[in-house]
């Protein structure tokens, strides 16, 4: 039988593909909450409280995020190597 | 009971969970039986009436993945319809049970028999069994069962029986009580569902690691040679019925030629023999009830001191040979045996025992070939 | 990173992932946002049923899957017939409360599955059939698929697809299921409450998920939600729901059977769009403008 089983990053730490990323200004973040229900990789974190928190170790810096906020809270910046 | 109905009561005594088939002549009088058994409440199973063939393999193997007894029976166009989901299910060693009625496949359109939709599945990574008369067809679908969930195995398993020469003809046959079957037909364990240990069946294999499970299939088909001949004799206790697992030798232990062949005709090459023996020729016959996995060494062994094999096929690989023809050469590689290669019955053309006679006294007086077609 | 404040860093997760990160899908597509909407509804006795697609690469090799459910891989072809049989033995050995999901694309559905679906609907099998639309075979390396839309550049209509888009939620409806749903991502909230409709509903539902591909539809990857939103909003993506018959609009689309958002507001955002002719884009919206006509027929009834 040929299976596999359950596991987070099954493509590996895709946080490496980006080449650019989203940095929250919390100062500005209003806890609306949309950018968790658009991440379309499901890679922000609510937290207690309502507050959110994006895992870079898997973020893939598409923009969505950034580009939807309604407070214009999270700005892409590129990835320096 | 006519074939059809021999492998339906089969079925039944089985208990299977869910069924799913979709008509094809000739194997519609069984799919009837079946819906018929299900109606009346005699079979306590679920027939899903599918649109295609492909479906009905897809479905039961979605049953059998969760735990079910499934079956489906087709012949040529529907078998070959169902191709893509046959690899499917035998590379996954899904243990499902298959009913094939043979019959030749179009172009030229027929509906008569021959082998070569049968045997269009022997790379498919599944068991393939072939009935001599009712009585095989019936013995062989309850073993089937058996042979495919046995844990040294795991394979799917495949009857074929020949197209209205035995689905639509009357012959005697013995069956078990029901009892007897459940005694031989425990319930069946394999299951993939399980929400508490949730996996994905069938991703993704990478180069790396693809090969190994190929691999694996490979030793549970050489394993299943084993267990093929285990089963058939503990159905030779229950049954009182002399079985014979992977092949049967007929008058071979002083023959200087065989016939070797598997089907119906086998019956009529049978006749053949004794025929020929009452007329002091030492002649014999090999049958072919197994045909994947291929049972060479078993071959190599009882054949060891014939002179010369006459393979009849019912089937041809175009460009190639006869397809039991190219099993046989392979086998007996270096054995330093004749095999001759003969081609007939294809499309349903009528062979009888004269036909097996006619081409083995042309043998015993010198002729030699290496393959000849029995088309006038 | 340095950018995270501490009391952010320390904070306790509240929600649970209902489909893995880290998967191998494109940046921006949508799909494991739409697997992970439609799990936390559908729970944990869910089975996924996903025929080849791009799908089949996200759930990733035989080293590890993204989803927490049991899947079942399936042919192209396969998928309603794999999942008519699933849900038929998961029934008899007692987890009558499991549910079978088919998770296919426009391709396996519209396309080379299109007989097993509607035989599938025919027998109303007891599945819910997700049909995630990204309008072309993707997986493949963007073909046109029948549910590619009119003028729309794929690698195999460079000039722009001449066919209209096969229109497989009418077609569903006509089948007489019990549930028939439009959704899309940009708006999760509907498409969450259409699957859990769907979820109480027996025989055969059907959701059909507008899934925008930004290397497919050619559009920057941030610009998803976007798109999705306005495909609704100038009515090219109707969302409706049919129980029992039974037409309504849902969400947005409510508001749209009068006046609606020219439909160039969507068409220009995307780059497989960008050869179309005046005339084209005139096609293209007479032809929503007559859709929502035959919608305000239904809507009547």
């Amino acid at each position: 039988m040929i299976i596999s089983r359950p596991k987070i990053g099954s493509a590996g730490l895709t946080g490496t593909w980006r080449v650019e990323r989203p940095v929250i200004d919390y100062s500005k973040c209003t806890k609306c909450r949309l950018c968790v229900i658009y991440c379309p990789e499901n890679t922000i974190d609510l937290l207690e409280g309502f507050d959110v928190r994006i895992d870079y170790d898997y973020c893939k810096g598409c923009g969505v995020c950034s580009q939807i906020c309604p407070a214009k809270a999270i700005t892409m910046v590129p990835e320096v190597k | 009971m006519v074939g059809n109905h021999a492998v339906a009561y089969a079925v039944k005594q089985a208990k299977p969970q869910i069924l799913a088939v979709f008509p094809i002549t000739p194997q519609t009088t069984m799919l009837e039986k079946l819906a018929e058994y299900i109606d009346s409440g005699q079979l306590k199973a679920e027939l899903i009436k599918v649109e295609s063939e492909h479906s009905a393999m897809a479905s039961i193997y979605g049953a059998a993945v969760a735990g079910a007894r499934v079956f489906t029976a087709t012949s040529s166009q529907g078998l070959l319809y169902m191709t893509e989901m046959f690899y499917w299910a035998g590379g996954q060693r899904v243990p499902i049970v298959a009913a094939i009625a043979t019959r030749a496949i179009a172009e030229p359109w027929s509906i008569w028999d021959d082998h070569q939709d049968f045997v269009s599945k022997r790379d498919a990574i599944w068991i393939m069994t072939m009935a001599e008369n009712v009585q095989d067809a019936y013995d062989l679908t309850i073993q089937a069962f058996r042979i495919s969930e046995d844990k040294r195995v795991l394979l799917p398993v495949m009857i074929g029986f020949d197209g209205f020469i035995l689905t639509h003809t009357m012959e005697r046959l013995e069956v078990l009580d029901d009892e007897t079957v459940d005694m031989f037909l425990p319930k069946r364990d394999y299951n993939l569902i399980d929400f508490n240990d949730p996996v994905n069946v069938g991703p993704i294999v990478t180069p790396d690691n693809y090969i190994k499970y190929r691999y694996e299939a490979k030793k549970a088909m050489d394993r299943a040679k084993e267990v093929i001949e285990e089963i058939a004799k503990e159905y030779e206790k229950i049954s009182g019925r002399k079985q014979y697992g992977l092949i049967e030798c007929y008058m071979c232990e002083d023959a200087e030629y065989v016939f070797l062949a598997m089907g119906a005709w086998v019956g009529d090459a049978r006749e053949a023999v004794k025929r020929l023996r009452s007329k002091g020729n030492k002649v014999g016959l090999v049958k072919i009830r197994t045909f994947r996995p291929f049972p060479k060494e078993r071959l190599v062994k009882e054949l060891r001191s014939v002179r010369g094999v006459i393979v009849f096929d019912r089937a041809y690989s175009f460009g190639s040979g006869g397809v039991l023809a190219n099993d046989v050469k392979s086998a007996l590689y270096n054995s330093g045996i004749d095999v001759m290669s003969v081609i007939a019955g294809i499309g349903g053309k009528t062979v009888r025992p004269l036909h097996f006679e006619k081409v083995m006294e042309e043998v015993l007086e010198g002729k030699r070939f290496e393959e000849r077609w029995l088309y006038e | 990173m340095s950018e995270i404040p501490e009391y952010i860093k320390n904070k306790r997760v509240i929600r649970e992932q209902h489909f893995y990160r880290g998967n191998a899908a494109c940046p921006g597509c949508p799909i494991p946002k739409e697997l992970d909407l439609l799990l936390e509804v559908m729970g944990k006795k869910t089975v996924l049923v996903v025929p080849a697609s791009c799908t089949t690469v996200i759930m990733g090799d035989e080293r590890g899957s993204p989803s927490p459910v049991p899947v079942v891989h399936s042919p192209f072809a396969g998928a309603a017939a794999i999942a008519s049989g699933l849900w038929r033995q998961l029934r008899m050995r007692g987890d009558t409360d499991a549910q079978v999901v088919v998770w296919a694309g426009d391709g396996a559905t519209g396309d080379i599955g299109f007989s097993a679906l509607s035989g599938a609907a025919e027998r109303n099998e007891n599945i819910l059939y997700v049909c995630y639309d990204n309008e072309a075979f993707m997986n493949t390396g963007i073909q046109r698929s029948a549910l590619t839309p009119y003028g729309a550049w794929t690698t195999t209509t460079p000039a722009g697809k001449r066919e209209f888009k096969k229109p497989l939620p009418f077609i569903m409806m006509e089948h007489k299921i019990p549930y028939v749903a439009t959704a899309s991502i940009a708006y999760s909230f509907d498409y969450q409450e259409k699957v859990k409709k769907a979820k109480g509903i027996q025989g055969f539902r059907y959701i059909h998920l507008l899934s925008p591909c930004p290397p497919g539809w050619r559009f920057d990857s941030k610009y998803t939600i976007e798109v999705a939103k306005l495909a609704v909003e100038t009515g090219v993506w109707p969302l409706f729901e049919v129980i029992n018959g039974e037409f309504r609009l849902t969400s947005v689309s409510k508001t749209l059977l009068e006046k609606r958002k020219p439909v160039i507001e969507y068409l220009k955002l995307q780059g497989r769009f960008a050869k179309l002719s005046e005339e084209d884009i005139k096609i293209i919206q007479e032809a929503v403008d007559e859709m929502w006509e035959y919608i305000k027929q239904l809507v009547k009834k």
